[in-house]
């Protein structure tokens, strides 16, 4: 079959190792591509003494070479501990595969920030983050740059869906460019939500819509 | 690639034999050019062939012989049609050119490239059915508009525009109209001796011709400038050795499409759409009546369509996707897009297109993959779990 695809891309894809989800995992973060419009969710179990990564799952709403790279991504993080798995990069993935076609990075490189986010918001929820950055609107903005704009596909700063940010006393108020009806209003709360509610210095998140 | 089910008969299609064996003479035998018709008996052989493919041509068109141009392809065509008005009128009537947000890519970007020459382009919009507003184009006509190019039917989702309509406007206002209908013709007829069209882009390739040879109808007297340049070949508009056996395959493969056949091949399609629509979270994309005969076009929610093709293409099926993980920009569909819908549905979205080679048989076969596929695709998704 001659596609632009390695063997071991095709086996990954046909048959994706660690598929699925983790009841009550220890950590998880959902990932997405604003180019290409993949994503990927990542769920951990970490042993708590010697933070080895115990099971690890993915989830994948993507094509071929980003599912190949969650197969793969988590068969190299199992076993290891967050330390180890941090350090797992797009190259070693790709390499593990035989290659990827130069096109697919994005789409694979997503699978990658999957789980670095994954063991990030395991340490965050475990006080392991030695030091605590406070949460200024810098730090909101860069991680609402991982909230997807359904509409467009693009991030919903890129796309100005976002139209102030405040923090103030561990209080996030946030104003979205949509009006609260919109069908995808729920999604993006529930997004930004995920992405800020559980930083340790975060109190409250208050998103409110325009009409 | 026997047992292979191919339905992607919009990227083009399977060439008949009998298409092959009218054009077999023309590689062996009578393989000069047109151009020595005055020097030796060959030559004037081949272009009696020539011509009798395109009068062949014209008349499915209800054309006049001396209004076809045989061309390299569609793409060639709607190339010629629109930087051939643009040059011959851009100095002397204006630089207006209007066209729509889903046109395929030989009108969307000829128009983009005259943009960068100075030409100003309106891009109607489409409902979300995939067709414009009369009225939307009626108001977009000014003083200086020398084209309207709007596709006949599109290539994506199959919905098929008031041409009529169009072209009517067009010659109240004074301007000129042209169509591709690559897509279409001849399987949803053209007639430009009632439908006042002044081009048509035409191609071979996707009736079961050969590919390479395509034609530009021109209507007498449409003012279209020469931009290729060399010999005098096709009335002097279009240099280059014609390709008469591809003219010859061409005019054979028109002759060989019959309504019978497109009705057979339109039951095959109604019975995949009946079938995908039951699978849960998928919607046709494009319009329910006015569309291709052999076009389906349906958005699966939760999963991606790379890897729905892939799947299919273990399983011997062969379709289409919108999604931008599959094209080589890493663009979502501009059709998909241009209707109304979003990145996801662009994303998820599949293309079935039906020619004279699939069976009856075939079309549960792939209805059935096609639902074991996506089960399992959205089995490993993140989406849409809760909605289950």
């Amino acid at each position: 079959m001659p596609l632009p695809y390695t063997e071991k891309v095709m086996e990954h894809f046909r048959h994706p190792k660690n598929v699925g989800r983790i009841d009550e995992p220890d950590a998880k973060a959902m990932e997405g591509s604003p180019a290409c419009g993949d994503m990927v969710a990542v769920y951990l179990k970490v042993n708590p003494d010697s933070k080895v990564i115990d099971d690890i799952k993915f989830e994948s709403y993507g094509c071929a070479s980003n599912i190949a790279t969650g197969s793969i991504i988590t068969e190299l993080a199992k076993g290891k501990t967050i330390d180890e798995a941090k350090g797992i990069t797009w190259k070693e993935a790709a390499d593990a595969l035989g290659g990827l076609p130069a096109i697919k990075a994005h789409c694979s490189v997503l699978a990658v920030d999957g789980l670095r986010a994954a063991i990030q918001n395991y340490e965050e929820r475990h006080g392991l983050v030695t030091e605590q950055e406070p949460t200024t609107v810098e730090v909101v903005i860069k991680r609402l740059k991982h909230v997807m704009n359904p509409v467009t596909g693009l991030d919903v700063i890129r796309t100005k869906l976002v139209k102030q940010v405040e923090v103030d006393e561990g209080k996030v108020r946030l104003v979205i460019d949509l009006p609260p009806n919109h069908q995808f209003a729920p999604n993006i709360r529930e997004e930004i939500q995920e992405k800020i509610g559980h930083l340790w210095d975060v109190k409250q998140v208050v998103i409110e819509f325009t009409d | 690639m026997s047992d292979f089910v191919y339905l992607d008969n919009a990227a083009s299609t399977r060439l008949d034999e009998r298409v092959l064996e009218a054009m077999r003479p023309y590689f062996f035998e009578t393989y000069a050019v047109a151009t020595s018709q005055f020097g030796y008996s060959p030559g004037v052989e081949a272009k009696d062939a020539l011509e009798s493919a395109r009068s062949d041509l014209a008349s499915a068109l209800g054309a006049r012989a001396e209004e076809v141009v045989f061309t390299s392809g569609g793409t060639e065509s709607s190339n010629m049609a629109l930087k051939g008005v643009a040059m011959a009128l851009g100095e002397k009537k204006g630089k207006h050119i209007i066209t729509t947000r889903i046109e395929d890519f030989p009108v969307l970007n000829s128009a983009r490239a005259l943009e960068r020459m100075g030409f100003r382009v309106t891009y109607l919009n489409v409902d979300e059915t995939g067709r414009i507003d009369l009225q939307a184009l009626e108001q977009a006509i000014s003083a200086d508009t020398i084209l309207i190019s709007v596709q006949s039917a599109n290539q994506e989702i199959g919905t098929l525009q008031d041409i009529a309509a169009v072209a009517r406007l067009g010659h109240e206002r004074g301007v000129l109209v042209h169509t591709d209908a690559a897509h279409s013709f001849p399987r949803v007829p053209l007639n430009v001796a009632e439908t006042p069209v002044d081009l048509v882009t035409m191609t071979a390739h996707l009736v079961h011709g050969p590919k390479g040879v395509g034609a530009l109808y021109i209507r007498e007297g449409t003012p279209l400038a020469k931009w290729m340049d060399g010999g005098f070949q096709e009335f002097n508009l279009r240099a280059g050795e014609e390709n008469i056996p591809g003219a010859i395959g061409f005019a054979r493969a028109i002759q060989l499409v019959t309504v019978e056949e497109t009705q057979r091949i339109q039951a095959m399609r109604d019975r995949l759409i009946t079938r995908a629509l039951q699978i849960p979270h998928s919607r046709l994309n494009g319009h329910p009546v006015f569309r291709l005969p052999h076009n389906a076009n349906i958005s699966f929610r939760f999963v991606e369509g790379e890897s729905i093709l892939l799947h299919l293409d273990m399983r011997g099926f062969a379709i289409s996707t919108g999604s931008a993980c599959f094209s080589r920009s890493l663009e979502a569909s501009h059709v998909i897009l241009g209707i109304g819908g979003d990145h996801e549905r662009a994303h998820g979205s599949v293309r079935f297109t039906f020619g004279r080679f699939n069976q009856e048989r075939d079309v549960d076969a792939i209805a059935d993959a096609v639902a074991e596929v996506i089960a399992s695709l959205r089995e490993i998704s993140p989406l849409g779990k809760e909605a289950n």
